[in-house]
């Protein structure tokens, strides 16, 4: 019977949690862009917890539609990040974030 | 959910026309034996002067279930931000050619960023805003990269990509708050719930705050304007030079629609947030745009600055003010498109350059050019009688009739900042010795006729200013009804 106890409130913390250790992944992480793009999904995902919750305890569709819109956006999201880092690997022969400093100033 | 209602095409029809004629135009660019990029290129144009007609003949209303909305504003910026996309287009044609970046798949890529910029404008709930920004968005990212073997433009992609993806995960964790507390994704209803109690929601003001950062992003106000030299100095010029111009129209649009439209009864929250971002993009753009040596990265500095006064008619919340931003946003984008014109002719032995003190002896070898952008750099700065003056004189108008009197004192101060750097570069034209052998312009009969008719305009503003200012104003009463 301790399901009972789960409320809205948890599956917000849990998306807001999620969500901010997507920001920090971006922020934080020194070494890989993989892992940045990585963070970026994690991110999108959070924000998915969040519409598909509000939207069951509304009930109310809305939400659940949005988050598919988010879902078939994310993918086409990731398709062109990974296809500019192939890119950019191939001129660089890195994909370490310490590394994307051609440009400054 | 309503159902289908074929009157929901009519509304939306240069969007459903562009979508399809881009998707045309794509099939055939990609099954054609040879890649013909100038065909492409032309259609492209034909496709966005035929659709800048049909927003110019279409309707008022809603559709599809309230969605989308046509309105004297959405129909003005649409026009503003077609003509920067075609403009953008032509000026780009022939110095692709020139540089041996001549691809089919440029003018597609706009093609379908303009359309993501059209739905933008017109959307009228959080879904379709958030399938605009993203259309919009995802054709950017990749046009940055578009040279594909320059680690310059590459780098330029990839800095673009990850900070536009960060701030559409910012705009969607704030949609989600919208929606779990007012439990509607439409901004009419959104409106209609906050009426009164507003304040009593924190959770409503975070997730408007972070609404509100997203799209400071997408018009790289100041803190959220890191990208915005990097990319603008990486990507390749008519890639920056059209950055420069629609997709700031769109996203200005927009978030003038979000404060005036759902946001409305929040303004004393969200007016604090403007007047802040505003103040630190007019302090940014004047004055770290001062030590900049090459142009790219000066005219992002300049574009940061111009969005900090653009959000000074935000702030104001009135007719007047609303007024003012789009007045501000016509006139910056004609001067943008031409000072890049003059960028884009910048040659020297063959080769293009970016250097500011490449300019220099121009006022002696290219007279006409020099006295163009002589103009246009005047305008930039705000002096009259050129248009740039009255954009900034509108604008800091609003401000002083809402009462904030700070944000225009500060908007003054740092316009005076940012006409140095303006003026430094006439100086360099006229005053400095050429270092080497001067500029020799490339020949290029658009670039020539987008640069003349911009200064044209700039200069004649202040004769036939109506048109502009009446256009605008209702506009502003459409959207402030």
């Amino acid at each position: 019977m301790t399901l009972m106890h789960i409320g809205i409130s948890h599956f917000l913390f849990l998306s807001a949690i999620l969500f901010t250790l997507g920001v920090f992944g971006i922020f934080l992480n020194r070494r890989n862009v993989i892992i940045i793009l990585m963070s970026i999904e994690l991110m999108l995902l959070a924000v998915q917890i969040n519409f598909v919750t509000f939207s069951s305890f509304l009930h109310d569709l809305t939400g659940q539609v949005f988050a598919m819109f988010i879902l078939t956006v994310a993918a086409a999201e990731a398709a062109i990040g990974l296809a500019i880092l192939v890119c950019f690997f191939r001129n660089k022969d890195s994909i370490a974030v310490e590394d994307i400093s051609t440009l400054k100033g | 959910m309503t159902a289908f209602n074929p009157q929901d095409l009519i509304v939306a029809m240069p969007e459903t026309r562009l979508a399809v004629l881009s998707l045309l135009l794509l099939l055939m660019a990609v099954s054609a034996k040879k890649e013909n990029y100038r065909l492409v290129s032309r259609l492209a144009v034909a496709i966005l002067a035929f659709v800048g007609v049909l927003v110019a003949l279409s309707h008022s209303g809603s559709a599809f279930g309230g969605m989308f909305i046509s309105d004297k504003f959405s129909i003005y910026m649409k026009l503003v931000a077609v003509t920067g996309s075609a403009v953008s287009l032509v000026m780009a044609t022939k110095y692709l050619e020139r540089e041996n970046a001549a691809r089919i798949e440029y003018p597609v890529l706009i093609l379908f960023a303009t359309l993501g910029m059209m739905l933008m404008i017109s959307a009228d709930s959080l879904i379709t805003l958030y399938m605009g920004l993203e259309l919009q968005s995802l054709p950017l990212y990749v046009l940055a990269a578009i040279r594909r073997d320059s680690v310059r433009s590459t780098e330029a992609g990839l800095k673009y990509f990850v900070l536009g993806a960060l701030s559409s995960g910012l705009f969607l964790y704030g949609a989600s708050l919208l929606y779990g507390y007012t439990g509607s994704v439409d901004f009419p209803q959104i409106a209609a719930l906050l009426q009164g109690h507003a304040a009593s929601m924190p959770g409503m003001v975070t997730g408007m705050v972070l609404v509100l950062a997203a799209l400071a992003f997408k018009i790289s106000a100041v803190p959220f304007h890191m990208w915005a030299p990097d990319v603008y100095e990486g990507a390749p010029t008519p890639v920056t030079a059209f950055f420069a111009i629609a997709p700031k129209v769109a996203a200005i649009a927009l978030l003038t629609r979000l404060l005036e439209g759902p946001f409305w009864d929040m303004t004393q929250q969200w007016q604090q947030v403007i007047v802040v971002i505003s103040i630190a993009s007019m302090l940014l753009g004047g004055v770290a745009a001062v030590a900049q040596k090459n142009i790219k990265r000066l005219l992002a500095y300049s574009s940061i600055g111009h969005m900090g006064y653009a959000l000074v008619g935000l702030a104001a919340a009135s007719v007047a003010g609303v007024q003012a931003v789009i007045i501000y946003m016509t006139i910056y984008a004609v001067m943008s498109a031409g000072t890049f014109c003059v960028v884009l002719m910048m040659k020297k032995d063959g080769k293009m350059v970016e250097e500011i003190a490449d300019l220099s002896g121009l006022g002696k070898s290219q007279p006409p050019l020099a006295f163009c952008m002589a103009v246009l750099m005047f305008s930039m700065a705000g002096i009259p009688p050129m248009a740039g003056f009255f954009g900034k004189l509108f604008v800091f108008q609003a401000a002083v009739a809402a009462g904030l009197y700070t944000l225009a004192v500060i908007g003054v101060l740092t316009s005076v900042v940012a006409a140095y750097y303006y003026i430094r570069i006439i100086k360099v034209m006229y005053f400095e010795e050429p270092k080497a052998a001067g500029i020799d312009a490339a020949q290029d009969n658009g670039l020539n006729f987008v640069l003349a008719a911009a200064t044209v305009a700039v200069m004649l503003f202040i004769v036939v200013p109506a048109p502009v200012l009446e256009s605008a104003h209702a506009a502003a009463q459409s959207l402030l009804q």
